[in-house]
């Protein structure tokens, strides 16, 4: 790594830390005003717990050196980040954020009826052994990465010898189509078919509490996901500027820097067409479907097209973006009816957006890759592999999350009282109220009352 | 004295205030209240999910007057309010027994 490196991802870092918050807004604009806190908090908890199971075991299980059977390695061996030194921080710092957003992101399927103590007991061992465990093998060398023992290599072999052998056609997964979308999206749907509905869902207007919060929310992701995107840049050149040592320190810079630029300005490129056309592609799809393009729609088809280009943003060009990113869009518009055709409440459709979106972007790498991909003239064999680390994420997310949250349900169970869900989960699990809303109680507020000829004491000093 | 109550559309709210002062009412009680009348609710769809809002916000507004105002009140609030659409709102009259200040004690048209 060199400083420049090193500085952008502490950048990134702390742009996809702000992505947990902004998930916060975007889900709690969605929620009705009884429950808009209680869905925050679910977020700001995985900020709490997840940072602090990370530095405890959860690094050491995703990135440490003692492979288990290339699912995780040994959570004790960097315990506590001992061990840990240098510009490894920056990787552990980097990679906390995501564990802490991937958990976050579940909650969205889970609003409204959920006791807290019960989401907090979810948050460590979701991802102890869901999310550290498919982190390694994807991005520590484990199963689903291109490792000689890995799923890759067993499907079409290996290349090279000694050191260099790794898989002939390895997994693309740059950012975490499978690590944190499709892992994030299966979870929702285990629990939310465990735990069953809300209350009246499908018969009540559930309707968003606040739209500009969404939106909101939706813009500060966007900004976010270039320090997921671009910050995932990983040096394949092997110069390494700090630890080449005084001979090799200019070659070893050159080398370093032209591989680097040459890579993260198409990155950031690519995050951000996707993004575009996916709004395009959503809004299409309601303007047809519904007769109105919606900012919900436009909120929802940034985040649809920033999930399918988060596996995709290094293999594909910025046309190849494009063509996913509308596909992407106009997909997850589609796929968010599907929970009341099959009646599950995903509530904020964690389903339609990051399980299918992550999907459309881990399986469209296979069509789409520059290099690899079946529109490229390069065959079907990536594809293979996409669907085969797809599957195979989604196996292993669905049975672990399965076990906690039947272990969960029977101990302490999933759902707040019913009278207490139509109290609202707000004041009945934090004791609090989001808005001072008198009108919701039938007391008008003063508000209208107001005009512009009077001005608060002191305006005028 | 009569209380005349007009139930309006929000933003005609500021055109009808203005027209009140300027014909000499100098004080009312405003509330912001929902409800339909034959203009029903209207549809909104949120991720494809759709909703039919029946309640649509309408402010309220009460004025006790004396009796010789009344049409003159009623007249300037209809004008006022007025948009010619379906949804403008309704206005109307009722009889009121006695109105105390409560500064002052004053009663009745003392009061208004």
């Amino acid at each position: 790594m060199d400083t420049g490196h090193a500085a952008w991802i502490l950048t990134s870092a702390s742009l996809v830390l702000m992505m947990t918050p902004a998930l916060a807004l975007f889900y709690g604009g969605m929620t009705r005003t009884k429950s808009v806190l209680n869905m925050m908090m679910m977020s700001f908890s995985a900020m709490g717990v997840v940072g602090v199971v990370y530095v405890l075991w959860g690094w050491s299980m995703s990135y440490g050196s003692e492979d288990v059977g290339g699912f995780f390695a040994n959570p004790f061996e960097l315990f506590g980040l001992s061990g840990v030194g240098g510009v490894d921080y920056i990787s552990v710092a980097f990679q906390l954020t995501f564990a802490v957003l991937t958990a976050a992101l579940i909650s969205g399927a889970l609003a409204e009826r959920v006791k807290f103590s019960s989401w907090l007991v979810f948050l460590p061992l979701w991802v102890t052994l869901a999310y550290f465990p498919l982190a390694h093998m994807v991005w520590g060398g484990g199963f689903l990465s291109g490792s000689v023992d890995g799923l890759a290599a067993m499907i079409f072999g290996t290349t090279g010898s000694g050191a260099d052998e790794t898989a002939t056609v390895a997994p693309i997964d740059y950012a975490g189509g499978t690590v944190v979308h499709i892992n994030a999206g299966i979870a929702a749907l285990i629990l939310v078919l465990l735990i069953g509905k809300r209350r009246g869902f499908g018969k009540e207007p559930t309707r968003p509490g606040n739209l500009p919060l969404t939106m909101l929310g939706a813009g500060l992701l966007w900004f976010g996901w270039f320090g997921f995107n671009v910050g995932s840049y990983v040096d394949a050149t092997g110069a390494e500027p700090i630890s080449g040592g005084a001979d090799g320190f200019v070659e070893n810079s050159i080398a370093y820097a032209t591989a680097f630029t040459g890579e993260v300005g198409l990155v950031w490129v690519n995050t951000a067409v996707a993004a575009a056309a996916a709004i395009i592609g959503w809004l299409v799809v309601e303007k047809l479907r519904d007769g109105k393009a919606t900012s919900l729609g436009a909120a929802s088809g940034i985040v649809a097209g920033l999930v399918a280009i988060t596996p995709a943003c290094g293999a594909l060009s910025p046309i190849g973006s494009m063509i996913l990113g509308v596909v992407a869009g106009a997909l997850c518009a589609l796929a968010v009816g599907l929970k009341f055709r099959f009646g599950y409440d995903d509530s904020l459709d964690v389903v339609g957006v990051h399980l299918v979106g992550g999907l459309v972007g881990t399986l469209g790498i296979g069509f789409l890759a520059v290099d690899g991909g079946l529109f490229y003239g390069d065959g079907i064999k990536l594809f293979v592999v996409q669907l085969a680390i797809a599957l195979f994420a989604m196996l292993w997310s669905a049975v672990f999350t399965l076990i906690i949250g039947l272990a969960i349900k029977s101990v302490m169970g999933w759902r707040v009282s019913e009278e207490d869900e139509v109290e609202g989960i707000d004041l009945v699990e934090h004791g609090e109220s989001a808005y001072d809303l008198a009108s919701a109680s039938g007391v008008a507020r003063p508000t209208v009352a107001a005009t512009l000829t009077t001005t608060p004491e002191g305006a005028k000093a | 004295m009569k209380l005349i109550t007009a139930v309006i559309k929000p933003h005609k709210w500021e055109e009808v205030r203005e027209a009140l002062e300027t014909f000499g009412i100098t004080g009312m009680t405003v509330t912001e209240a929902s409800g339909y009348g034959r203009q029903k609710g209207h549809t909104e769809v949120y991720r494809g999910a759709e909703y039919d809002v029946s309640l649509v916000p309408k402010i309220r507004v009460e004025i006790v007057t004396e009796d010789e105002d009344v049409k003159d009140v009623v007249d300037v609030v209809v004008k006022s309010a007025s948009t010619g659409k379906i949804g403008d709102g309704k206005v109307w009259v009722v009889p009121v027994e006695s109105v105390v200040r409560v500064r002052t004690g004053e009663k009745d048209e003392a009061a208004l």
